[in-house]
């Protein structure tokens, strides 16, 4: 697909965002911003995936590490019809298959359950592994956000993925600086996550996350490197998109109104 | 009697599985002398994988290991395992119902000289409040043989509790294990003695001198913990009208809790626990720490008369 139609998806993804937490009346827009345009290159350019079989077998894998985001992952796998559209609406009401966090046994494409930050990517590890293990072509994605390399697990997950070599594993680091409490370098300073990952065994990309070009560069780039994991540290705004949202620690965990919904969508067009 | 710790015999098992079963990975983190997954090694080193000192991620891995479709075994001491790892055992590997093995060794008070830090004495409580969770205690080295194979058929996620210490040999290669069934190892009508683990071969010794005492004891080994066999329990109950739980864990939240529970529903009966006495366990050798926490059969004896009387 053309950069241009991947950012069209892009646009898309983050009006089905807006109006799934309209419906929903909680949940997670500013993440789930941040992150549109890396899905959308991941789901129209990069993974090999086959919606109409969500579990064949040579599927590349992604896992949504920082679970919160699940609009995010709900709303390109609407769009790419592992599901029915209509469905979003339902996001995180009594009964629905779209829980607050990702839950892979009721959503198809849904690879794992996540939302206890960290846990995610040590499972992405484990996928990268076994395919690794089986020589299997498989590819693993995972997005993380930067509050959530808080998590001392995360650490211990890099640790391996690089000790095992895995270059088959991508993580993509959705570096918006923001958390619920505030400012990431405030609430728990990361210090530098480019040397950080570095020193930890990665092969380290720095990119404009909202940047499609550069994102799918950045993937093309991941292929090449052979036995270690890559990091692509993508610098993104969270709420990116709507403008009252961006950059606001306080649009990490509250749904819009139907005013804001329209507001947005309107800036969304 | 012969004796084999029930981590030697899943050294075993592990070693004919990685002989034999292509879809099963053993991982471990740095214990794997300890745990005997270097048994599995030595045969199938491709498939077993070190993870280094971090329980969080040896159950982080497995759980994306069997979101590949394989079987992963996740082995490391009770404590850290059911302990340290706690909330990913619960978030991704029961919440999505992934099909983990996690079998944990050195635990109970036997661990022995490492002492009361490295003494689990709350996993089978942690374990068993966790839904999808299967929880197995193997009384023997045959039992844990018989258990190895049975789980790998199972898909889901399960806790297997072994031990340090060498325990009394009390299955012959005949016996068939299966999961959420009780074995009653001997008939009796006065009182039911329900044990798992290790305790088994302390309930068995108590019945001899129960017997001699003229009081015929029913001994049930409850290997499976969850599911449990409410049938088995309830049966036995009925006939003896009184019950004694008997484990190498705290009082609260294991065997006992969940005896009392089926009881309390279906059937209530006298119920005197033989266990840890909620303290924490501490250094010493394995045979000196159970007379010092009273795991014995003398006390299984007491308890036994105590609650005959609370008919």
């Amino acid at each position: 697909m053309e950069n241009k139609l991947i950012e069209e998806k892009a646009k898309e993804i983050r009006r089905e965002i807006i109006k799934m937490l309209g419906e929903a009346k909680s949940g997670h827009p500013g993440g789930s911003l941040s992150g549109a345009d890396i899905i959308a290159a991941l789901y129209y350019k990069e993974m090999k995936l086959d919606p109409s079989n969500p579990k064949w077998e040579d599927r590349d894998r992604f896992v949504m590490s920082k679970g919160h985001a699940a609009p995010l992952l709900y709303s390109v796998l609407a769009l790419k019809g592992y599901f029915d559209i209509d469905i979003l609406k339902t996001l995180r009401k009594t009964g629905s298959i779209l829980q607050g966090h990702p839950d892979m046994n009721k959503v198809p494409g849904v690879e794992m359950s996540t939302g206890s930050l960290g846990q995610g990517f040590s499972t992405a590890v484990g996928m990268a592994l076994s395919f690794k293990i089986y020589s299997k072509e498989n590819r693993v994605y995972a997005l993380l956000g930067d509050g959530e390399c808080q998590e001392g697990i995360v650490w211990e997950a890099a640790m391996s993925a690089a000790h095992y070599n895995l270059d088959n594993l991508v993580a993509i680091l959705d570096n918006n600086g923001l958390q619920i409490d505030g400012k990431c370098s405030e609430v728990m300073c990361l210090g530098s996550l480019q040397n950080k990952w570095k020193s930890f065994g990665f092969h380290v990309i720095e990119i404009d996350g909202h940047n499609i070009e550069q994102i799918i560069k950045a993937l093309d780039e991941a292929r090449t490197i052979k036995d270690k994991p890559t990091l692509i540290l993508a610098k993104t705004i969270k709420g990116k998109g709507v403008s009252f949202m961006e950059d606001r620690a306080e649009w990490h965990g509250a749904a819009p109104n139907m005013d804001q919904v329209a507001l947005a969508l309107e800036e969304l067009k | 009697m012969e004796q084999i710790a029930t981590r030697d015999a899943y050294g075993k098992a592990l070693k004919e599985l990685g002989l034999n079963n292509n879809d099963v990975i053993v991982l471990d983190a740095d214990l794997s002398k300890s745990t005997k997954t270097a048994d599995f090694k030595k045969v199938n080193p491709k498939h077993f994988i070190n993870i280094g000192i971090a329980e969080q991620n040896l159950m982080g891995v497995a759980a994306g290991i069997a979101a590949t479709g394989k079987i992963p075994f996740a082995s490391t001491f009770a404590m850290f395992a059911t302990g340290r790892a706690f909330e990913i055992i619960r978030n991704s590997i029961a919440y999505p119902k992934l099909n983990v093995k996690i079998v944990a060794t050195h635990s109970g008070v036997t661990v022995g000289e490492d002492g009361g830090s490295h003494a689990a004495i709350e996993d089978i409580s942690l374990m068993r409040s966790v839904p999808n969770m299967t929880v197995i205690v193997p009384a023997d080295g045959v039992e844990t043989g018989k258990v190895i194979q049975k789980i790998v058929e199972y898909k889901g996620p399960v806790y297997v509790r072994l031990g340090r210490s060498k325990v009394p040999v009390i299955y012959d290669d005949s016996y068939e294990f299966e999961i959420g069934k009780f074995s009653t190892l001997k008939r009796g009508s006065d009182v039911t003695i329900i044990a798992c683990g290790i305790m088994v071969s302390k309930a068995l010794e108590a019945a001899e001198i129960l017997n001699v005492k003229g009081i015929k004891a029913e001994v049930i080994n409850a290997s499976t913990i969850k599911p449990f066999d409410d049938k088995a329990l309830l049966e036995s109950v009925k006939k003896t009208k009184c019950v004694v739980s008997v484990e190498e864990h705290n009082i609260y939240g294991g065997l006992g809790s969940a005896v009392a529970e089926v009881l309390g529903r279906n059937f209530p009966a006298p119920l005197e626990m033989v266990g840890v006495m909620d303290v924490f366990g501490e250094s010493g050798a394995p045979e000196e720490l159970l007379e010092k926490f009273k795991l014995t059969p003398s006390e299984i004896v007491n308890k036994v008369e105590l609650v005959i009387k609370r008919k």
